[in-house]
């Protein structure tokens, strides 16, 4: 496909779209799937043939609406309402509604005005639930593979570079690393062969935006691994997904053949010089390759352990060339920055945060699911306005980073959410998965769990690590069956020192992290626990 | 090749440009603790007891893996260093099952050598005791997984020196285990050219031959060098 | 019926040129093809991609994902990631080891396995499962226990 022709099958593809009386979009991401997805299309679409509609209203899949604890999901674009819980039977209803019909499926309709909806902001989920993931034109139709035409046919490499330097992004897998200067880094070493590797390999529990952006959106993740690889001088991409991640694998494998068969991948993109090749390579079930140096290991067939870093893999990382590694979220942001320019993502979110941040919501809350909001928007927001507070309870704690973060005290809610305010207070932003958790909880079991799971998750190579967690894990037990010392805690404490400071890579190095900030914010429940009854 | 000067310990030291901090200062006559660490085969930054502190540096790095750079001022033996390797120590007593009385190493064992040099006495952790097994299926050597500190020099050694790959380690976290071929005893093994390298590299009671008594077993690594000089420069010398 | 699982193995490793980095690949398909990996297809697999055989048994007991013991006639994974851990996943885990096996393992009988998976990426649906390759949400142990009742565990 020429540049031309992109802008042609999309104003052809709009125009079509326009033609139609209604197109009835399904949420077919894996949350909606387990709730009868499926079944809800299938009568949709038996729905429209029944009343003799084909060509006039169509049914297609979409990515994650949103709301999850509402599935199945379904938006009707004819009057931009969104239902949810719908029965097949009601959701047939929507192909020709009368009078009746449409009093009874009111009662489903959800107020796309509630805070939920109204205070997100989507650059990264622009797409989600507005395009059918496994059409390629309506991809194109939504303005896709324009900014990959942009960058390659009116940009060179440094200005791509300069431009995501402007836009202020950084890295979403979790630490923050201003992405521009990664690509500057990957694009000065002299290599001829170069690797764009894509994190997906979200692994933190609680955490599922990765894998919506990757079944609501693939072609976006291509689009941006393209630029990227435009960018640094890569001609070959790999995507690092999760085995678990079943749907997001098929609908990238599509997404790949799709965009290879129209030339937007392979050996001449755009009929220009430039050449990139994307491949999958699916995990197999262990975090630690979420880590860059673990998951260069993995791709390479290996055991996927960490080693020392430096050298950084910008210098040396698959087979040893040169490699930039971002993550899913990130290079969904690049796109829309190269058509709408870096200065206005830098106008989006606070001073060192820029852009916006994609959360799952979960646990104690009322509305779980995805959501995306400006940096900077605080935790009272998301968790009292678009989360809809905690049902039945009171707020407890917050925890974000998953097994490398921690648990945000009430005191802390109006801390505006970025990078840098996030650590201050013992957590991180982590992939961006949110858990509230109400006063049920109890922070000691939840150091416990979170303990567990980076026990089960160390690769085993360094001591720390290895033989660290499980003592970790052994105290907290022990605290938990209310047989712990004072001299307990105090061992808990030199412990997460020696894991923050010796171990290997960062799953070791953060693991204690959720055991020190239930340490530092609610010790008295530590203390409550002890055999002594609190009494030293 | 150039020579690079900095400062270890207060005291000037010498290293070419490549060559490791844990090296440089081995040469100098500063002794960074280590076990996962051989000289002869490559490093893996895994026991993390060699990690020095570098000023400007926020982060401990391991020496064995960090290369000297010009003006560099390391400190190898500093409160907080000495604190986490005591740990770590202990970490690893705890880990399995380390009964220094009845094992063929005791007195000659590295792991005691350094608890000794920590002043370790007593262990605060609470002991593990898993139930590993011994492979006494080899003719020659035995492998006791109670003493194995997964330090990897054993399948390092065999895989490069040897060139056999014997040896790797299946399952991961607490659950590695040092396996030969498909985790058959090691008697079995097909590739075992049973030339005994990697006994002689284990810092522990691991790994030994056969035969030996509580405190019998001698370790001799002077052969490593012996080989990787030859092969690289094609100088025999002992 | 032919078994062809052999010459799609086949197949698959040559279509990675018998390229040792491929080994993961590899593993994927031969545990699709046969349900588990035994020694044998290891060492078959370890002789074809030019590897040691410790190498090849390393990384197959390094990813949770393979198995080397033969899995029941229906499977359960319980997710324990954050959310269906506060929303009460450890009760479902205590029901199915309590009625069938301990996570990690297969019924006496055969008929049934229970894993547990860190985060299946269906926190909306806290507590969820994998019944058989399927997501399923909103799990109460009742319902666990009536399931079980009709595939005649007891």
């Amino acid at each position: 496909m020429t540049v031309e022709e992109l802008f042609e099958l999309h104003s052809e593809e709009q125009a079509r779209l326009r033609r139609l009386e209604n197109r009835i979009y399904c949420c077919t991401a894996a949350g909606c799937v387990s709730c009868g997805a499926e079944g809800l299309r299938s009568a949709i679409a038996a729905a429209i043939k029944a009343e003799g509609l084909e060509g006039r209203v169509e049914v297609c899949g979409s990515g994650c609406l949103g709301l999850c604890s509402k599935g199945p999901l379904v938006r009707s674009a004819a009057d931009g309402a969104l239902y949810g819980e719908l029965p097949p039977e009601e959701g047939a209803l929507l192909v020709r509604p009368n009078p009746i019909d449409r009093q009874r499926l009111a009662a489903k309709r959800l107020d796309t005005n509630a805070p939920f909806f109204a205070r997100q902001l989507k650059i990264v989920l622009a797409n989600s639930g507005q395009v059918d993931p496994e059409r390629l034109a309506d991809y194109i139709a939504a303005g896709g593979y324009q900014a990959l035409a942009k960058a390659v046919t009116e940009m060179t490499p440094q200005e791509v570079i300069e431009e995501i330097k402007r836009s202020g992004l950084r890295g979403r897998g979790g630490a923050g690393y201003p992405t521009g200067l990664k690509w500057e880094l990957v694009a000065r070493q002299p290599s001829p062969v170069k690797y764009v590797v894509c994190n997906a390999d979200e692994g933190d529990p609680g955490a599922f935006m990765d894998r919506s952006v990757l079944e609501g959106d693939p072609h976006r993740v291509l689009e941006g691994m393209a630029i990227a690889g435009y960018a640094v001088g890569a001609q070959q991409g790999y995507i690092y997904v999760r085995g678990e991640y079943g749907l997001a694998i098929q609908r990238l494998q599509t997404a790949i053949k799709q965009a290879e068969r129209e030339k937007l991948l392979g050996n001449r993109v755009f009929e220009t010089g430039f050449q990139f090749r994307v491949d999958l390579r699916i995990g197999a079930g262990a975090f630690v390759c979420g880590e860059e140096t673990a998951l260069i290991a993995s791709i390479e067939g290996k055991r996927g352990q960490p080693r020392q870093r430096p050298p950084y893999p910008p210098e040396s990382g698959l087979w040893e060339k040169p490699t930039l590694i971002n993550n899913v979220e990130t290079f969904a942001n690049v796109p829309p920055i190269i058509t709408e320019g870096g200065d206005w993502f830098a106008s989006i979110g606070t001073e060192t945060s820029k852009g916006t941040k994609v959360f799952a919501l979960a646990g104690k809350i009322a509305h779980t699911g995805l959501i995306e909001v400006p940096m900077g928007t605080t935790l009272r927001t998301i968790v009292f306005e678009i989360g809809g507070g905690v049902p039945g309870g009171k707020f407890k704690a917050a925890q974000t980073g998953g097994p490398s973060g921690g648990c945000i005290p009430e005191q802390f809610l109006d801390v505006p959410v970025d990078y840098e305010s996030l650590t201050n207070i013992g957590s991180m932003m982590g992939s961006g998965g949110l858990i509230v958790m109400d006063e049920s909880s109890d922070m000691v079991d939840v150091a416990r769990f979170f303990m567990e799971f980076c026990m089960d998750e160390s690769c085993g190579k360094c001591i720390p690590c290895r033989a660290g967690t499980v003592q970790m894990h052994d105290i907290l037990s022990r605290l938990t069956r209310g047989e712990g010392t004072a001299e307990d805690i105090r061992l808990l404490e030199e412990l997460g020192a020696l894991l923050r400071e010796t171990s290997l890579c960062g799953l070791g190095q953060t693991a204690p992290n959720p055991v020190m900030s239930t340490l530092r914010y609610f010790r008295h429940e530590y203390e409550a626990k002890l055999a002594s009854g609190g009494r030293q | 090749m150039s020579v690079k000067t900095l400062t270890i310990d207060g005291k000037m030291v010498t290293g070419m440009a490549g060559e490791t901090i844990f090296n440089a200062a081995w040469e100098a006559g500063i002794r960074i603790p280590r076990l996962c660490h051989v000289g002869g085969v490559s490093d893996v930054g895994a026991c993390r007891l060699c990690l020095v502190e570098i000023e400007g540096q926020k982060k401990l790095l391991a020496a064995c893996l960090t290369p000297v750079e010009e003006g560099m001022v390391v400190h190898t033996n500093t409160e907080r260093l000495r604190a986490h390797r005591r740990l770590i120590l202990e970490l690893l007593f705890a880990e399995r099952n380390h009964v220094c009385s009845v094992c063929v190493m005791n007195g000659q064992c590295e792991l005691q050598d350094l608890a000794a040099e920590a002043g370790l006495d007593h262990v605060r952790l609470r002991y593990q005791f898993p139930k590993l097994g011994v492979d006494t299926s080899h003719e020659r050597f035995g492998l006791d997984h109670n003493r194995c500190v997964l330090c990897t020099r054993c399948i390092r050694v065999c895989d490069e020196v040897e060139g056999a790959h014997t040896w790797d380690v299946s399952g991961r976290g607490a659950r590695s285990v040092i396996i030969a071929d498909m985790g058959e005893p090691w008697g079995q093994s097909e590739s075992c050219t049973s030339c005994g390298k990697c006994v002689q590299v284990c810092p522990t009671g691991a790994l030994f031959s056969k035969g030996r008594g509580v405190g019998e077993m001698r370790k001799d690594r002077r052969f490593l060098k012996y080989i990787v000089t030859a092969r690289e420069k094609h100088q025999w010398i002992r | 019926m032919q078994d062809n699982r052999a010459k799609f193995l086949e197949r698959a490793m040559s279509r990675h040129h018998y390229s040792g980095d491929a080994l993961i690949e590899v593993l994927h398909t031969a545990q699709e093809l046969y349900g588990y990996l035994t020694p044998e297809l290891l060492k078959t697999i370890a002789r074809k991609l030019r590897l040691p055989p410790s190498r090849v048994l390393g990384v197959a007991t390094f990813y949770h994902f393979f198995s080397l013991a033969p899995k029941g006639e229906h499977s359960y994974t319980v997710c324990l990631g954050t959310a269906c851990y506060v929303k009460g996943a450890l009760g479902l885990l205590e029901t199915l080891e309590r009625r069938c096996a301990k996570a990690g393992s297969t019924s006496a009988d055969g008929k049934v396995s229970v894993n547990t998976a860190r985060c299946i990426g269906a926190c909306g649906l806290a507590p969820a499962i994998i019944r058989d390759g399927e997501i399923v949400g909103r799990v109460t142990p009742e319902m666990l226990e009536a399931e079980l009742s009709t595939l005649g565990i007891r």
